[in-house]
């Protein structure tokens, strides 16, 4: 166990703490929105295997030394557009076109890499680091947190009717497949930041759980979706805190308060549903 | 000029073709029930008419003053919605989407919207309850308060009794009945149950695989296919909700000890 005081220096805290402890608020509050929708659409596969894109992408980056955030966003962005097209229209079937799609992505992103020899740097990207960010990704992803939590706001009401019922809304004339592409994008971006802090592999975690912890305790969207943002948040600084206490991986001690969160709410939901059925006896 | 007017018209599902030359019309203030076997393209035809396909051969036009975001429709159930975590306020306000121009949030005059079809289907008083935990009938319920939100003209039903019992399916009727008579809202129903649809329809509009029929309730049960079709479909359970034809029952019956 370290001594906190010990290493909370101001310097360390202004310089390193800080700029992680805003970029990760940022990034949670993004991927717990966003994970309500992909949990109740039943695609939060397409958040996995867009995180297996972005890796890839990442590796290709690095190894060609482009600017990894800059050409991963947009390129991950397309990447869920075509997941989208092949889970809507695909002989395959959903899940099995974005596997495909998705681990030949990451293959080729391998490749890349180890022929470069890199394979040390992008390791970082396997399993985050997200005090180890620079100046300039914090900003980066602070400004694209904001617009996707702008744009999530004021799409709030499509999205919730795309959600809860896509014939209909298509029926009474909303564009479906519009507000469909919007949630794939805005997950894109998302994975893509998390990425950078979580890393590939627990992406999707960090966009499920807090989702499905918030389905168990309420019973209205509105309440889900809130209750899914205060989850995420408060389980990324108790990981954060945990991590710093006893030197331990960030990105997996965050997505463990997560499962802890979880079972918790389990734990609750049993209990007062078997209340439930006993006052109605 | 009707509401809805289809001419000569081609259904076809995926790559096969069920239906050609179906000509039909539906005017304000129709009741139609749209009835047939399994696979005869029932579905299909409701796809076409809510906009979600376009029909194959033939011309398929709105008239009378009604736009396409006009239509409200009451789906089937799917598997997401029966888990899916939303109050009853939640849902019904999400048919108040297609108002044109965008707007951000509901405005106003959509929450007074939803607050008065709620009043009218008699479910304020579920209004913060969770859609899941709600019986079949009440989701109905809900489901027809978010379509009448949608519209003031025409209403599409895909078979709104799958899965309620009886009574439930009986009072559904009268609801129906009522936002018809008292409303003045356009009826399209598909339903199964042919007995109820002579019933309660004004006309009906019955697709076959070899023949198809389109007219009023009388002349359709004293048709060919109308016959065949309703002595057919005779079974206790529908004696339950359609006391109007005890004859054929007993008919049926009859026919089932003699054999």
């Amino acid at each position: 166990m370290n001594d906190l005081s010990a290493i909370l220096t101001p310097e360390y805290v202004s310089v390193i703490l800080l700029p992680a402890l805003i970029a990760g608020i940022a990034v949670s509050l993004c991927s717990s929105l966003l994970g309500v929708s992909l949990v109740l659409k039943r695609c939060s596969m397409i958040g996995d295997g867009l995180s297996h894109v972005g890796y890839g992408t990442l590796c290709i980056a690095i190894a060609m030394g482009w600017a990894p955030m800059k050409v991963t966003v947009p390129v991950v962005i397309a990447a869920a557009y075509i997941l989208l097209r092949l889970s809507e229209s695909s002989r395959l079937g959903g899940d099995t076109a974005i596997a495909l799609f998705s681990t030949s992505a990451l293959a080729l992103g391998i490749f890349a890499s180890s022929k470069a020899n890199l394979t040390t740097d992008v390791s970082h990207y396997m399993f985050g680091s997200i005090l180890a960010m620079t100046r300039s990704d914090v900003i980066f992803s602070v400004i694209l947190s904001v617009c996707v939590l702008l744009v999530y706001l004021l799409f709030y009401d499509k999205i919730f009717a795309v959600t809860f019922d896509e014939n209909f809304a298509r029926a009474t004339g909303l564009n479906v497949r519009f507000y469909n592409l919007l949630i794939a994008v805005l997950t894109a971006v998302t994975v893509v930041l998390g990425m950078m802090m979580m890393g590939a592999l627990l992406i999707s975690s960090l966009m499920i759980f807090p989702a499905v912890t918030a389905m168990r305790l309420c019973k209205r969207f509105r309440a889900v979706v809130l209750t899914a943002v205060a989850v995420s948040v408060s389980c990324f600084l108790l990981g954060l805190l945990f991590s710093l206490w006893f030197d331990t991986a960030v990105g997996a001690s965050v997505i463990l308060v997560n499962l802890a969160f979880f079972l918790l709410s389990s734990l609750v939901s049993c209990i007062f549903r078997r209340k439930g059925d006993r006052s109605a006896k | 000029m009707a509401y809805i007017t289809c001419r000569d018209i081609t259904l076809r599902y995926e790559s096969l073709v069920v239906q050609e030359h179906l000509s039909f019309s539906v005017e304000k203030g129709d009741y139609l029930c749209i009835v047939g076997e399994n696979g005869s393209g029932k579905s299909t035809l409701m796809k076409c008419l809510l906009g979600l396909k376009t029909v194959d051969a033939g011309t398929l036009t709105l008239g009378d003053g009604l736009k396409r975001n006009e239509i409200g429709y009451l789906p089937q159930q799917s598997q997401i919605q029966r888990s899916f975590p939303a109050s009853v306020r939640e849902v019904v306000l999400s048919g108040c989407l297609n108002g044109g121009f965008f707007h951000p949030f509901y405005t106003k005059a959509d929450k007074a919207r939803a607050a008065e079809q709620m009043e009218c289907l008699n479910i304020t008083a579920l209004a913060d309850r969770c859609y899941r935990e709600l019986s079949g009938g009440q989701q109905q319920r809900v489901l027809l308060a978010r379509a009448l939100c949608a519209t003031k003209k025409l209403l599409l039903l895909d078979e709104p009794l799958t899965g309620l019992d009886p009574l439930v399916a009986t009072e559904l009727y009268a609801i129906l009945r009522h936002i018809h008579e008292e409303h003045g809202i356009t009826i399209i129903m598909v339903t199964h149950d042919v007995e109820c649809a002579v019933r309660h329809a004004k006309s009906i509009l019955h697709i076959g695989k070899q023949e198809s029929f389109f007219g009023s309730c009388a002349e359709y049960e004293n048709s060919a296919v109308g016959k065949r079709f309703l002595g057919e479909n005779i079974t206790p359970e529908h004696c339950s909700n359609c006391e109007r034809h005890p004859h054929k029952h007993a008919h049926a019956h009859g026919k089932e000890a003699a054999e």
